[in-house]
């Protein structure tokens, strides 16, 4: 059976988000104009997430995309504490001290974060208190080490990421009294979460990639057409370096068994990533915690094997590579998306795709007769066809659903075949992992005018 | 792409066409292209500048030389003709709604005819005729009442079949036509060519002409144009014309005392083809299928095809810039519904060879109508502008009646429709006029119904109960930017979309409009009529008085507390404005008039009072809320609310006084209603309005009142006979002639402005007859409406037309007012009209083609008022226009 155009457009954008950047005085004032975010499941649920933030007590706004394996509890956890994590490795030192007194007097806090949340974007409340605490060891941790040196943006990530990384395993170490929170944090350490972090300030844009999610440009030339520029490495077999980093990091005699079949150690498709403590902590730390935990944790087979040829943990990190780049007006707008989006579309694909969609058919080249022959009935068809085409763009109010139409949608001549997009769109539950994985999607549309 | 077009559009040579001229600018032109561009000076002054050397321009030019004025200097900012005079299509079309236009149209096409023989110029002119499709009833409808009235002007015109459509034009395709109106002389023209035709002429004449000569700015004194500043030195002027087209505006705002010209550019699209395998005979008819939205005429053996849009393109909003005229890009994506109508409309033409898509731009006005006359504050300063792309069909009438107005002090015939003074500074912002300008160029090609009103550019004037109304369920018009109110539709009760509304027949408020006349009838009603404008002229001594003795034809000089009707009339005795003035105290006078008299009356005024410190005028429109309480129980109502007794005895017919209402004090309470029912008008000062309205409302609630709108109120004015100033008297018509003698004084004991006209008329007569009309054998449910501008017949011969209609819910008939002519059968020359041939007619009033018996009356049937009055408190007189 077939899904009828408004059918594929209800489930393409039930997830859809915008956000506008507000204007002062008529005038946007930061460097982003505002972005557009989008994710559509393939798992069930979906293991993908997505955040987005402005800074409220440092200038700038965060937003990354996270892709979750062995289940969804690592990549929700990330999402909800990762900012949290990197805001505070922004703040300078009498911010900290000011929120520490804050809640040392039980005073209302500073607001760190202002986030930009569809409204499927949850955050656990049961854990909040938890995360909390972890988050304020951290900042007086910070306060304590008071370096008196301002904060760099590429430290704070790089930072950030390991604290985070360190916390959600130190968590499941600890255990908590409350059986269901003591079951959640087991679960965020035993499933596993890549994330792609961009930073923007002004005309500073930095990129903290752990995994093989990635951040791409996409840059204007003179002649109006798009070009694509990656701002992130994908963390993963292809990757010589980083075969190389894994390498290094491990004695001569497990080279062989470190990576089969362009898995880390013939299992994880990613060679960084948040969580999976199977590969990050001793067989026995493994076993006591498993055996101590829950009959849930107990009963998972996944859980309770160990990796083959696990000899010198860890074999996995979350640290970040930071790349950053300075925007120039050239600069059009930034793509983060989980690697769902890039097995099926191209990086100048996407480029294009985004761009024609963002500019709109205002720079569709006009047509101009000249000095050709043209009847009146070849250009009302040409016209006809044209109106066609645009109208599939306007369909769309967000450049992230437009990119995920395309990603499904696409036939081997480029352009959106309703009747792929609806038998894409109408597999089963159970079927839909084999040909498409989540995808999410968020698109920042920078200002021209500012940078 | 412009080079092409000068050799696409001017066939002829026009330079070597004619000595004179050659003569005349040879050695400018030869030496333009060269370093030394200007060699010819300026003047250093002339009686009158122009600016603009379009159709306009030239024509203003040709017309002012005809009349004798010689000393006259034509500046053109690049070459003559050179702007959308040179794009535009050129057709010359005279089936037009409005009755001055039609004027105007009629007379261009009669002006072009001879033009070429009269200058030796060829004009390219050539009768082709047009044809204007109907693809529905409605349509249909709307082109019969215009063929009604070409008919009655004279104008060949008739109504034909989609068949004898096919057999003018064989490229039609008439499947979805229901009928079509052909105008066998409508014309064709190339319209650069006729521009310089009339340059020729007006050069002949003794006008000089200079182009490449740009207008910076004109300068006034003491509101007096005084000369102009251009890039080539000034010119001292008394006269300066601007005729700068899509210019006009910024020019306008150029000085230092800006001159307010609301017109806004938008893009114009049409396409030019080669010609047909069998060229296209240059006397084929040009087709109008305004349903399809475009316009089709022969061209040079192809066709030129144009329309008007949906989603059109304002250009130049932020003024002028870089993007010169020539250089407008050609947007086919734009053109693309065009290019489907043109299409369906006439299919063989799919093989047609499509040589150009011209971007033309074109000027459009708030109102659909263009704009002439003198600026309210800088006297001499003329205006012809803002042709909403029919620059070549009116150019020429229009043209003539500029001239003859600044020749005689006013043109031949009422062009206040056109006037520049019906707009103010409110209708001059930038935002306002795009957004406008958006709705009216679809418009030109939309179906004009009875009382649609503008959708864009709303809310902009409002009065502090807009609210309250509002949620009251109110339905909106608008008037010189005003929120009125049309009728309150009651809770639960749903009327028609705005789409589905539109109809020529009996429309959806029929019965809510019916429901609030009862209330006024019978119990009592409140109207917002706070748009009216609103005047206070005072004065440290006698000079008010004497000033308003002078300038008003009634007797002002009454006790303090008494309201007057009083016409302003000009030198001929016509109204220039119609008002209620109360003397408000022995050295002060509130005076209301129409809404849409706010600029006009204040420049007649202020140009006519004396310079005199001790004397001031002041409008205070903005500062009073007025509420209108009509219906035999006003008076509880406002009795109940002050504790005043408010009858007959102590409250007369036509009297002023301030008093309190509720907790509010000085209240001007005024006993007229502008319906010539009972009641009373609130002037509130609007920090009360809220208050007042409450204390109404709830008072008013034990005597059943209600509110009412416009509607109602135009119900019951028409069906008394009450002639509103702009709708049914103008400048040409007098107090005699619409049976208002009783509101002049001819013997009040000085000279008043008219006096000596109404003398004259009193002597000899009159030669039109304000008359109304009872519709005898008209069917109100089935039958089509009259609105206005219908053909009146007496005796089966044409003699005027409608100028405002109503149903009367009290004569359960529909009443027509309408001026009644006496032309002779044989010369046409008008006669006396006297009340016998008014009296001994049979009458009939020509609805879109459909005749209908009417009773003719001079007087309004006593039998209808049952309330007591002496006869000369009878208040006759009203304001407004629907």
């Amino acid at each position: 059976f077939y899904l009828t155009p408004p059918q594929v457009n209800s489930i393409l954008k039930a997830n859809e988000y915008s956000f506008k950047v507000p204007e002062f005085d008529g005038k946007n004032v930061s460097s982003v104009l505002g972005f557009d975010s989008n994710q559509l499941p393939a798992n069930a649920p979906i293991e993908d997430r997505r955040s987005a933030a402005t800074c409220l007590q440092t200038r700038g706004m965060l937003l990354g995309v996270f892709d979750g394996h062995a289940g969804c509890a690592c990549a929700q956890a990330v999402s909800e504490r990762l900012f949290y994590y990197i805001a505070v490795s922004l703040l300078p030192h009498e911010t900290l001290l000011e929120i520490e007194n804050a809640v040392e007097s039980g005073r209302a806090l500073l607001p760190i974060l202002q986030w930009h949340k569809h409204p499927n974007d949850y955050f656990s409340k049961e854990a909040s208190k938890l995360y909390f605490n972890s988050l304020r060891t951290y900042w007086q941790e910070l306060i304590d080490l008071n370096s008196g040196e301002t904060t760099d943006v590429r430290e704070a990530l790089i930072n950030a990421f390991k604290r985070l990384d360190n916390d959600i395993s130190l968590e499941a170490q600890v255990g908590d009294p409350n059986s269901f929170l003591n079951y959640l944090v087991l679960r965020v350490a035993f499933s596993g979460a890549t994330a792609c972090v961009a930073h923007v300030d002004g005309v500073d844009l930095h990129i903290a990639n752990t995994g093989d999610s990635r951040a791409m440009l996409g840059v204007q030339e003179e002649d109006g057409s798009w070009s694509a520029v990656n701002l992130s490495y994908d963390h993963n077999a292809q990757n010589e370096h980083e075969v190389e980093r894994v390498k290094m990091e491990h004695p001569k005699s497990e080279e062989k068994s470190l990576v089969k079949q362009d898995r880390l150690l013939g299992l994880l498709m990613p060679f960084r990533a948040f969580g999976d403590v199977k590969f990050k902590w001793s067989i026995e730390l493994q076993k006591r915690v498993v055996e101590s935990g829950p009959d849930q944790l107990n009963d998972n087979e996944y859980t309770k094997f160990i990796p083959p040829n696990y000899h010198t943990p860890p074999y996995l990190t979350a640290e970040p590579e930071v790349i950053h780049h300075k925007l120039r007006p050239q600069d059009k707008f930034l793509v983060l998306a989980t690697d769902g989006l890039w097995e099926t579309m191209h990086r100048q694909d996407v480029a294009r795709i985004v761009g024609e969609y963002l500019t709109g058919v205002h720079h569709q080249q006009p047509i101009a007769v000249g000095g050709y022959k043209v009847t009146l009935g070849q250009m009302h068809g040409l016209l006809t066809e044209r109106r066609a085409r645009v109208s599939s763009v306007f369909e769309d109010q967000n450049a992230a659903t437009h990119l995920i139409r395309h990603a499904v949608g696409n036939n081997e001549f480029g352009t959106v075949d309703h009747e792929r997009l609806s038998k894409m769109l109408s597999l089963p539950e159970e079927l839909a992992r084999m040909y498409r994985d989540d995808i999410t999607i968020i698109v920042v549309q920078f200002n021209s005018h500012v940078i | 792409a412009a080079r092409m077009f000068l050799r696409l559009l001017s066939d002829i040579q026009w330079r070597a066409a004619n000595p004179k001229w050659r003569g005349m600018t040879s050695s400018r032109r030869s030496t333009s292209t060269t370093a030394e561009p200007h060699p010819v000076s300026l003047p250093a002054q002339a009686q009158v500048v122009i600016c603009g050397g379009g159709i306009t321009g030239t024509s203003v030019a040709y017309h002012l030389s005809k009349m004798g004025w010689k000393d006259i200097v034509l500046l053109e900012q690049g070459r003559l003709a050179a702007g959308t005079t040179r794009f535009c299509a050129g057709i010359v079309s005279t089936a037009r709604p409005l009755s001055i236009e039609l004027k105007m149209a009629h007379y261009s096409n009669k002006l072009y005819e001879q033009l070429e023989q009269e200058t030796g110029v060829p004009t390219g002119y050539t009768k082709t005729g047009s044809i204007s499709l109907a693809q529905t009833q409605d349509r249909l409808i709307s082109l019969k009442r215009i063929a009604s009235s070409l008919n009655v002007m004279g104008i060949p015109c008739e109504i034909i079949t989609p068949k004898q459509a096919v057999q003018l034009h064989p490229l039609i395709n008439i499947h979805d036509l229901v009928g079509a109106m052909y105008v066998p002389e409508d014309a064709l023209v190339t319209s650069a060519n006729v521009s310089l035709a009339l340059a020729t002429a007006a050069s002949r004449n003794g006008v000089q002409i200079h182009e490449r000569t740009s207008v910076s700015h004109v300068t006034v004194q003491k509101g007096r144009v005084t000369g102009v500043e251009t890039d080539r030195g000034r010119i001292q002027c008394q006269y300066f014309v601007n005729c700068a087209g899509q210019w006009a505006y910024e020019l306008g705002h150029s000085g230092e005392e800006p001159v307010h010209i609301p017109l806004h550019a938008c893009e114009h699209f049409y396409l030019l083809t080669h010609p047909l395998t069998e060229p296209l005979s240059s006397s084929l008819p040009t087709v109008v299928d305004p349903d399809g939205r475009i316009y089709v005429r022969n061209w040079q053996g192809g066709i030129l095809s144009g329309g008007f849009e949906k989603n059109p393109k304002p250009l130049f909003t932020e003024g002028r810039n870089q993007l010169e005229i020539q250089n407008l890009q050609e947007d086919w994506d734009h053109f693309g519904p065009l290019l489907s109508a043109l299409l369906r409309r006439m299919p063989g033409l799919e093989a047609l060879q499509i040589m150009q898509l011209v971007n033309c731009p074109e000027s459009f006005t708030p109102d659909m109508r263009c704009i002439m006359g003198e600026s309210p504050t800088a006297r001499g300063y003329f205006v012809l502008a803002g042709m909403n792309s029919a620059g070549i069909s009116y150019g020429g009438g229009a043209g003539k009646y500029l001239a003859e107005w600044m020749v005689n002090g006013y043109p031949s015939d009422n062009v206040w429709p056109l006037d520049l003074k019906r707009f103010g500074t409110l209708q001059s912002s930038r935002t306002f006029l795009r957004h406008r300008v958006m709705e009216v160029m679809p418009l030109m090609c939309d179906l004009k119904v009875p009382r649609w009103d503008f959708q864009t550019g709303r809310q902009l004037r409002t009065s502090p109960l807009y609210d309250r109304l509002d949620a009251q369920g109110a339905r909106w018009m608008e008037k010189h930017g005003f929120e009125r109110v049309k009728y309150f539709v009651p809770p639960g009760k749903d009327l028609l979309d705005l789409d589905h509304s539109k109809t020529f027949y009996k429309p959806d408020w029929f019965d809510i409009v019916g429901a609030e006349v009862k209330c006024c009838k019978e119990a009592v009603c409140v109207i917002d009529m706070s748009s009216f404008t609103k005047f206070e002229i005072s004065s440290t001594g006698d000079q008010a008085l004497e000033s308003l003795q002078y300038l008003f034809s009634n007797d002002l000089d009454v006790p303090v507390g008494h309201v007057v009707h009083t016409g302003m009339l000009n030198e001929k005795g016509g109204y220039e404005n119609d008002c209620s003035i109360a003397r408000l105290s022995k050295r002060s006078f509130f005076m209301i008039s129409p809404t849409d008299q706010q600029v006009h009356c204040w420049a007649w005024l202020k140009n006519r009072l004396p310079d005199d410190s001790s004397l001031t005028l002041e409008d205070v429109t903005w500062k009073y809320t007025a509420l209108n309480l009509i219906g035999p129980r006003a008076v509880d109502v406002l009795s109940e609310l002050s504790y005043a007794p408010m009858t007959a005895e102590h409250f007369p017919s036509l009297f002023c006084k301030e008093m309190s209402v509720g907790y509010a004090n000085g209240i001007r309470v005024m006993s007229i209603t502008h319906t010539g029912e009972p009641g009373f008008v609130l002037y509130i000062p609007i920090e009360y309005a809220l208050h007042v309205y409450n204390e109404v409302m709830n008072m008013g609630q034990k005597y059943g009142i209600r509110n009412a709108g416009y509607y109602a109120l135009r119900s019951l004015r028409i069906e008394k006979f009450f002639a509103f100033w702009g709708q049914d008297l103008d400048a040409f018509t007098t107090p005699m002639e619409c049976g208002r003698e009783f509101q002049v004084k001819l013997e009040k004991g000085m000279d008043f402005v008219g006096q000596e006209a109404l003398l004259e008329q009193k002597q000899n007569g009159v030669y039109k007859r304000f008359t109304m009309f009872i519709l005898e054998d008209h069917d109100t449910d089935m039958d089509l409406w009259p609105w206005w501008g219908e053909p009146i017949f007496r005796n089966g011969r044409y003699v005027g037309k409608t100028t405002s209609s109503a149903y009367s819910y009290t004569l359960e008939r529909h009443v027509c007012l309408g001026f009644v002519h006496n032309f002779d059968e044989k010369t046409g020359e008008e006669l006396v009209v006297t009340t016998d041939f008014i009296n001994q007619g049979e009458y009939e009033i020509d609805i879109a083609g459909q005749r209908f018996q009417a009773k003719a009356k001079l007087y309004p049937f006593s039998s209808l008022f049952t309330q007591r009055r002496r006869k000369d408190e009878v208040e006759l007189s009203g304001y407004q226009r629907e």
